[in-house]
């Protein structure tokens, strides 16, 4: 399921179990409960999954169905400092491909990974409902308007 | 109620707010201190002002002068000038795009002229975080008339005589949804508010759940009396945290204030409100999608019949709204019928409010009577098109709309008018663009949304907008040929009459309309390989104008691949057959001589 192996602590399976619990241990709260997963852990590894099957009785395929659907969950670990660009249509027609191209380039990195030091990942999402300042990047809770692929490097640089 | 003399209200918005908004209110706040007038003047984060491109935006009360573009620096002579001296500020004044003329109070400003604001009343007014301000704008008011003054058919009734349509796309008669709930006698039913507003480019819900969260708690208690539920449940997508956080305060007071919870004003009437968090899928719009989704499964859609109404959440009967129809409820219940169906065009009473972005110089939300053409909104309230530009389109509905050309500028805006011109109201992103986009990349780009978006579930739907989204691809990349775009239309209509729900039935919409009315843009991708728009980088040729070109050499000696040739004050040539076109040459040129053809 995911290629990275992790060994979950006892005192994570006991975070799972206490979130689960707290749910009612109701298959109905997956949702909810995975939510909470990814803000204590960041990331959903199979790992994760595997124990909340076990607390919800959900066989753990359908977990997975679950996880990989919504693009909010996320099975892989992101960046400390995780930089989402905007790809709605008001960014769109204001030129964010060209902003996201330009990150692409000096990260080397492709939409949905994280750089190997684990200090940036990239993401696209849509619509940040900030629409006057397209386009925009959003660097952890920091918002960028108007963003110029020139400016690309000195954002980069307030995080060195 | 606070007794304060003076109210700055600082937009909370999240264009302002992503725009050191925040810094801005610190820094008010510091100032009035620093001059001892904190206990005098009260400083509010209040929702979205609706002129997001002008952010960040504040609006002094009981003057009424809204500044623009205020930086957190500002703060100091906002202080000493306006609120000590009583001195306008002129610089931060809003100035007209088109006459340059500045315009101080919210009646002058030229975006408000043609703006009616019903589900946006109390945007930009009131402090979310407080029922009090709420409740002095009449919140919870039109819920009381109808608990002690109306039964749960008069409701209907009177939801039904309004001729109100669901907002969030589709455009069904809400009182006859309620009606149909309220006909499926059950123990248990449900009223649920869609808040995941997953269409790209429109933030026109999470601006009412941010800027008056009240109006949709109380619509939804309406709701629940009307068809006789006692449980309200907010779908809402996890990564809208300020919404998330308004909601959850304004619940938490509405109970302590017994407007929500067991025997509401002392009635038999009990009601609560939990919220749902979804977690990012485009589908989840889909009523039945949404509630699988709360249900704790993937988001996917099922046939319908049974309609929610009859058999909704955990097979209960079940009304999903959404936010905007939910704001509407209340002024519907305190002014009337009459009053709501007088507004707007035959079918579509009352107004919409639209998330106006794109190639515009007033970027912002909009809340105009239905009926109002594109004309007027681009012109009067979006001040033109940005740069002096050309207007090309306006594209309404989304990925699941179509393109608005320069022959629907003056057609009434409303359900049937946009669907007889081959889009659809969506939600309401209205997004304008200019002569310099590709209209072949723009459905491009809405058919990478509607592919990454597709649950999958339904085969037209996964694999034939994919194919579409290939053939594009191919188009873009100048691979094309003519008999493209026939195998395009055919597969649209395909896909349209076989896909399982709203999504995939509307997914080549966007398609459909830009061949429609750029047809000649489409054959100029596939027959001379061009594109017109000079958006399609591989279409694009880099070449020299012999007349400006002085033969510096600075071109041929930046190129990375050695595409350029000729003798020193000789005119360069560049050969197509090795250029990459990255365009360094036209960037080091000083003589304009490279142009893109």
């Amino acid at each position: 399921m995911s290629s990275i192996k992790i060994e979950l602590r006892q005192e994570d399976i006991n975070k799972i179990k206490e979130i689960c619990t707290s749910f009612g241990n109701d298959p109905r709260e997956l949702i909810n409960v995975l939510h909470k997963c990814q803000e204590h852990f960041g990331y959903l590894p199979a790992e994760v999954q595997e124990v909340i099957s076990d607390e919800l009785e959900v066989p753990v395929a359908k977990i997975y169905g679950v996880v990989t659907f919504y693009s909010f969950f996320t099975m892989t670990p992101r960046g400390k400092h995780p930089i989402s660009i905007c790809m709605g249509t008001a960014c769109y027609v204001r030129g964010a491909e060209t902003v996201l191209e330009e990150f692409r380039k000096e990260l080397g990195l492709q939409v949905g990974q994280t750089t190997e030091d684990g200090k940036f990942s990239l993401s696209s999402l849509r619509c940040v409902g900030a629409c006057g300042l397209a386009p925009v990047v959003m660097i952890g809770d920091k918002t960028y308007g108007r963003v110029a692929p020139d400016d690309v490097r000195n954002i980069l640089k307030e995080y060195e | 109620m606070a007794k304060e003399r003076i109210q700055i209200m600082v937009c909370g918005g999240t264009g302002c707010t992503g725009d050191q908004g925040e810094a801005l209110l610190d820094n008010l706040k510091l100032e009035l201190e620093a001059n001892a007038l904190e206990n005098s003047v009260n400083v509010v984060k209040t929702g979205c002002m609706g002129l997001c491109s002008m952010g960040p935006n504040i609006k002094i009360l009981p003057d009424n002068i809204i500044y623009t573009g205020v930086r957190p620096d500002d703060a100091r002579e906002i202080v000493s000038e306006h609120i000590m001296k009583g001195r306008r500020i002129e610089r931060l004044l809003f100035t007209d795009p088109g006459s340059g003329e500045k315009l101080a109070t919210e009646k002058e400003l030229s975006p408000h002229r043609k703006q009616l604001r019903i589900a946006l009343r109390n945007c930009g007014i009131i402090d979310p975080e407080s029922i009090d301000d709420a409740i002095a704008h009449d919140a919870y008011e039109a819920l009381a008339t109808a608990l002690t003054n109306m039964k749960p058919l008069d409701v209907i009734k009177l939801i039904k005589d309004s001729g109100l349509r669901g907002r969030g796309g589709g455009g069904f008669p809400t009182g006859i949804k309620w009606e149909i709930a309220f006909n499926n006698k059950s123990d248990v039913k449900y009223v649920v508010c869609n808040a995941d507003e997953g269409d790209p480019g429109a933030f026109m819900d999470r601006s009412i759940l941010e800027g008056d969260p009240h109006a949709v708690l109380e619509a939804m208690a309406i709701c629940g009396y009307a068809i006789e539920a006692a449980k309200g449940l907010i779908y809402i997508r996890a990564e809208y945290p300020l919404a998330v956080s308004r909601l959850n305060t304004a619940i938490r007071q509405a109970r302590e204030y017994g407007l929500l919870g067991t025997n509401i004003m002392g009635s038999d009437f009990s009601f609560d409100i939990e919220i749902k968090y979804g977690a990012g899928a485009f589908v989840c719009g889909e009523e039945t999608a949404l509630i699988h989704s709360m249900e704790g499964d993937r988001g996917e859609p099922t046939v319908k019949p049974p309609f929610p109404a009859v058999s909704g959440f955990r097979e209960k009967p079940t009304i999903v709204n959404n936010v905007e129809t939910y704001a509407c409820i209340s002024p519907i219940i305190l002014k009337g019928s009459e009053w709501f169906s007088s507004i707007g065009t035959e079918k579509s009473k009352g107004t919409k409010v639209f998330a106006l972005a794109g190639k515009i110089n007033n970027v912002g939300l909009i809340e105009v009577p239905m009926g109002t053409t594109l004309r007027e909104v681009i012109n009067e309230i979006g001040g033109g098109i940005r740069n002096g530009k050309k207007f090309k389109a306006a594209q309404t509905g989304g990925p699941s709309g179509g393109c608005l050309t320069e022959k629907h500028l003056d057609t009434p805006i409303d359900f049937d008018n946009l669907i007889a011109a081959g889009s659809m109201m969506g939600s309401g992103g209205l997004i304008v663009m200019d002569e310099d986009d590709c209209m072949v990349s723009v459905a491009k780009f809405f058919l990478e949304f509607t592919v990454e978006e597709s649950c999958g579930k339904c085969s037209p739907c996964r694999i034939g907008n994919k194919r579409m989204h290939e053939l594009l691809e191919h188009i873009t990349k100048g691979k094309g040929v003519p008999a493209d775009l026939e195998r395009l239309k055919n597969m649209c209509h395909v896909i349209k009459d076989t896909s399982l729900c709203g999504l995939g039935q509307s997914s080549p919409n966007p398609v459909l309309s830009t061949l429609e009315n750029f047809r000649e843009e489409y054959e100029a991708h596939v027959t001379v390989k061009k594109c017109p728009a000079g958006k399609c980088k591989d279409l694009m040729e880099y070449f020299i104008i012999a007349a400006n070109c002085v033969g510096c050499t600075a071109c041929a000696r930046v190129c990375p691949v050695g595409a350029i040739s000729g003798e020193r004050k000789e005119p360069h040539v560049i050969n197509p057959e090795i250029c990459i076109k990255c365009g360094a040459c036209m960037e080091k040129c000083k003589f304009d001589a490279i142009i893109i053809q």
